[in-house]
C-alpha cells in the first residue's frame, strides 16, 4: 500500500524512525538503570535490594536498544522504505490531535459533554456529515453512556457544569 | 474419572439461567468487539472489566471469557467478508476465506470458519479438562525458583517464536518489566522510578496499556490505511449451514491436525498466529488439490481456523494452572481474576475448585453459545462494518477514554492511554511486538517476587535456578528457546556455505 506512491508528499523514512525509536528506548533504559542504582541495586541485608531487578531490566533495554540502533544504521535505507508518508501522517494526526484535545477537555466540562462535542466535530470534519446527522449520533450515544454508567452501574465518571444543572 | 465428576459439578455452577444469559450477552459483545476495528479481544475485555466488579466472580468471569470466545469468532467475519484480519491469527483465514466469499459463497465460507473454530476450541477445552488438573497437581511442588524458571521459559519462548527481530522482542518485553516496576516495591515498600511524581506512585495498570496499545494504536493504524471498507454481503441461512456441515466430515484429518497443532502451540505464549500458519501450510502439503489453495478451498479455511481457536483456548491452560497467560487476552482475564482475589495457579484448583470447574464448564457452553450466536446473527454484524469509520472511530475512542478512566478513577490514566496509543502505533509500524510487553507488565511483579524469593533462600547464589533436575530442565529449555534464533541463523549460514562450496 505504501509502496505504490512515490514519495510525492514527502515522507519520514523507516530508517530514521528505527534509529530515533531505538535511541529513545536506549535512553529510557539508561534512566531506569540510573534510578535503580540510586535506590540500591546490590545485595542488602534482606536479600536483593529494591533496585536490583529493575537495574538489570534497564541494562537489557540499553543493550537491545543499542543493537537495534546499530542494525538500523547499517541497514539500507532505500530497501526499508518509508515509515509514514505525509498524507498518511496527516490522517493519523487528524485522529490523534482531536483525541488529545478531547481528553484534555474531559477534566473541565465532564466526559459526556466532551465526548458529544468530540463525536460531532469528528463526524463533521472527517466524515463530512451534516450537523443534524452528527448531533443525532452524538447525543443518543452519550445519553446512553450516561444512564449506563451513572444510573445502572453506578460508576461515577468525570462530570461538568451541565450534569451539575441536572443535579448529578 | 474424578475430572468428569468435577466437570459435572461445574456444569451445575455454570448452568443457572443467569449465567447462561451472561454467556449470550458475553458472546454477542465479543463478536461485536471482534468485528470492530480498534476493539480486539484484549482491550474489549479490559474496557468491560470494571463493569463486572459488581457481579458475582463466577458469573463475571464466565461473561468475560465468553467475550473472548465471541471475539475469536468475530475475527473470522472481517477476514472472510472484508479481507481485513481482525487479529493476527486470522490472517491465514483470509487466504481462502475471502476468495470463497468473492466467488459468491460467503455463507459457506463463514459456516466453515465458525464450525472449524468451534471444533478447534472444543478439542482444546477437552484437553484442558483432563490436563489442567494434572499440571496443577504437578505445579503444587513448585517453589519460587521453579516458578521463576517457568516465567523465564514463557518470556524466552517469545524471543524464540516471534517473527520480529529478537532484540526488538527483548526491548519490548523489558520495557514492560520496567513499567511494571514503577511505583511501590511490594517487598520493601520503597518507591521506584517515580521521580517524585505522585501520579506515578500507583504504578502502571496494564489495563491502561492494553486499551492504549490495542485501542487507540489500532485506530491510528486503520486511519492510515484509509477509511473505506469494501466487503461482500453476508447471506447465511439454515440450508447453507446444513449443506456445509454435510461436506465438512470429509476433512476430518485436517480438523484433527489443526486441533493438535493448535493445542500444542497454544500452550506456549504467542502461539495462535504461528499455529494458524503452520496448520495452513501442513494442510496444503497433505491436500489432494494443493493448487486450489488461495483460491477459495474449504480446507484452507478449516486448517487455520481450527488451529487458531485450539491455540486461543489452550492459552488458558497455563493461565489457570501456573498463573502465566499465553496471550494478551488471557493476561487481561488473569488481571480480572486477581481483582476478585483469585490468584491463578496450582492452589486455585484446590481452594476454589468450584470456580475452576464452573469456568471450564462454561468454556464448553460458551463455545456452543458462540456458534449459535454467530450463525444466526452474522448479517447484522456485517452490517455494522458498513457504518462509516468516521462514526465508529470517535465512538470507539470515547469508549477507550471511559474504559481507561474506570480502571482506577483517575484522569491521569486517560492521558497515559493516549501515550500508550502513540507507542502502540510506532511499535506496530517498526515491528516491536506488543504481546510480550503486555505480558511483562502483567507478570512483572510476580516474576520479580519469585526471582527475589529464590535468591533469598539461596543467599544470592544464582545456581538455585539449576539446583535440581526440574528447575534445571525448565531453565535449560528456556535458554534453548532464547537462543533458537541464533541457532537457526548459524544453521542457515552453514547451509549457505555448503551450497556455495
Amino acid at each position: 500500500m505504501q509502496d505504490n506512491h512515490n514519495n510525492e508528499g514527502g515522507a519520514i523514512s523507516q530508517k530514521s524512525a528505527e534509529i530515533v525509536t531505538a535511541i529513545i528506548i536506549t535512553l529510557f533504559g539508561a534512566v531506569v538503570m540510573w534510578d535503580s542504582n540510586r535506590i540500591g541495586a546490590g545485595w542488602g541485608s534482606d536479600g536483593p535490594e529494591s533496585g536490583s531487578f529493575p537495574f538489570y531490566v534497564g541494562l537489557m533495554i540499553v543493550i537491545s536498544g543499542i543493537v537495534t540502533a546499530i542494525n538500523a544504521f547499517r541497514a539500507d535505507g532505500k530497501e526499508l522504505g518509508d515509515f509514514v508518508e505525509h498524507d498518511q501522517l496527516r490522517l493519523v494526526m487528524a485522529v490523534l490531535i482531536p483525541s488529545i484535545v478531547y481528553v484534555a477537555f474531559i477534566g473541565f466540562i465532564g466526559i459526556y459533554v466532551a465526548s458529544a462535542i468530540f463525536i460531532i466535530a469528528f463526524m463533521m470534519w472527517q466524515g463530512k456529515f451534516g450537523v443534524l446527522k452528527s448531533v443525532s449520533v452524538a447525543i443518543p450515544v452519550n445519553v446512553f453512556l450516561f444512564f449506563m454508567f451513572e444510573v445502572w452501574f453506578t460508576i461515577p465518571l468525570p462530570k461538568g457544569p451541565l450534569e451539575a444543572m441536572f443535579g448529578y | 474419572m474424578e475430572e468428569i465428576n468435577a466437570l459435572m459439578g461445574g456444569f451445575a455452577v455454570a448452568l443457572t439461567w443467569q449465567n447462561v444469559m451472561y454467556m449470550f450477552i458475553g458472546t454477542i459483545l465479543g463478536v461485536l468487539i471482534g468485528t470492530l476495528p480498534g476493539l480486539g479481544g484484549a482491550n474489549g475485555v479490559a474496557i468491560l472489566l470494571p463493569l463486572t466488579f459488581s457481579m458475582e466472580p463466577t458469573s463475571a468471569i464466565i461473561m468475560l471469557s465468553c467475550i473472548y470466545w465471541g471475539a475469536l469468532f468475530g475475527g473470522a467475519i472481517t477476514s472472510i467478508l472484508f479481507n481485513i484480519p481482525g487479529e493476527p491469527w486470522s490472517v491465514a483465514t483470509t487466504f481462502d476465506g475471502y476468495p470463497m466469499a468473492q466467488k459468491g459463497d460467503p455463507g459457506t465460507a463463514l459456516t466453515t470458519a465458525f464450525t472449524s473454530s468451534f471444533v478447534g476450541a472444543f478439542v482444546a477445552v477437552l484437553m484442558i479438562t483432563f490436563l489442567a488438573p494434572m499440571v496443577a497437581k504437578f505445579a503444587l511442588k513448585f517453589g519460587p525458583a521453579e516458578f521463576f524458571a517457568v516465567q523465564l521459559l514463557t518470556f524466552c519462548s517469545f524471543v524464540g517464536m516471534s517473527k520480529e527481530p529478537p532484540f526488538k522482542t527483548i526491548a519490548a518485553m523489558m520495557i514492560g518489566f520496567a513499567l511494571a516496576a514503577v511505583g511501590m516495591d511490594t517487598i520493601t515498600g520503597q518507591l521506584r522510578l517515580t521521580f517524585g511524581e505522585e501520579e506515578l506512585m500507583r504504578g502502571f495498570d496494564f489495563l491502561i496499556a492494553v486499551i492504549g496499545l490495542f485501542g487507540l494504536g489500532e485506530i491510528l493504524l486503520t486511519m492510515e490505511e484509509g477509511l473505506a471498507f469494501k466487503g461482500t454481503e453476508a447471506k447465511i441461512d439454515a440450508k447453507v449451514v446444513f449443506q456445509t456441515w454435510a461436506k465438512l466430515p470429509a476433512y476430518w484429518a485436517t480438523f484433527i491436525r489443526g486441533s493438535l497443532i493448535g493445542c500444542w502451540m497454544g500452550v506456549t505464549p504467542g502461539g495462535a498466529t504461528p499455529a494458524s500458519f503452520m496448520s495452513y501450510g501442513i494442510a496444503k502439503k497433505f491436500a489432494k488439490n494443493p493448487a486450489g489453495f488461495g483460491k477459495g478451498e474449504m480446507e484452507g479455511i478449516i486448517a487455520p481456523e481450527t488451529a487458531a481457536h485450539a491455540a486461543g483456548t489452550s492459552a488458558l491452560l497455563p493461565m489457570l494452572t501456573l498463573g502465566i497467560p499465553g496471550s494478551p487476552t488471557a493476561a487481561v482475564l488473569l488481571g480480572g481474576l486477581l481483582i476478585w482475589g483469585l490468584q491463578p495457579g496450582p492452589l486455585l484448583f484446590v481452594e476454589k475448585a468450584d470456580f475452576v470447574w464452573g469456568l471450564i464448564a462454561s468454556m464448553y457452553l460458551g463455545n456452543i453459545a458462540g456458534l449459535i450466536v454467530v450463525l444466526t446473527t452474522v448479517p447484522y454484524f456485517a452490517a455494522i462494518l458498513k457504518i462509516p469509520f468516521s462514526i465508529i472511530a470517535p465512538v470507539i475512542l470515547v469508549i477507550c477514554a471511559i474504559g481507561s478512566y474506570t480502571v482506577g478513577n483517575a484522569m491521569f490514566d486517560v492521558y497515559l492511554m493516549i501515550v500508550f496509543g502513540i507507542i502502540g502505533y510506532v511499535f506496530k509500524k517498526l515491528s516491536y511486538p506488543l504481546a510480550p510487553m503486555v505480558l511483562a507488565l502483567v507478570l512483572g511483579d510476580t516474576a520479580e517476587g519469585a526471582f527475589r524469593q529464590a535468591l533469598l533462600t539461596s543467599q544470592g547464589d544464582l545456581s538455585v535456578f539449576w539446583a535440581n533436575g526440574l528447575v534445571g530442565g525448565i531453565t535449560a529449555l528456556a535458554l534453548i528457546m532464547l537462543f533458537s534464533p541464533l541457532f537457526s541463523k548459524v544453521w542457515s549460514l552453514a547451509k549457505g556455505n555448503k551450497a556455495a562450496a
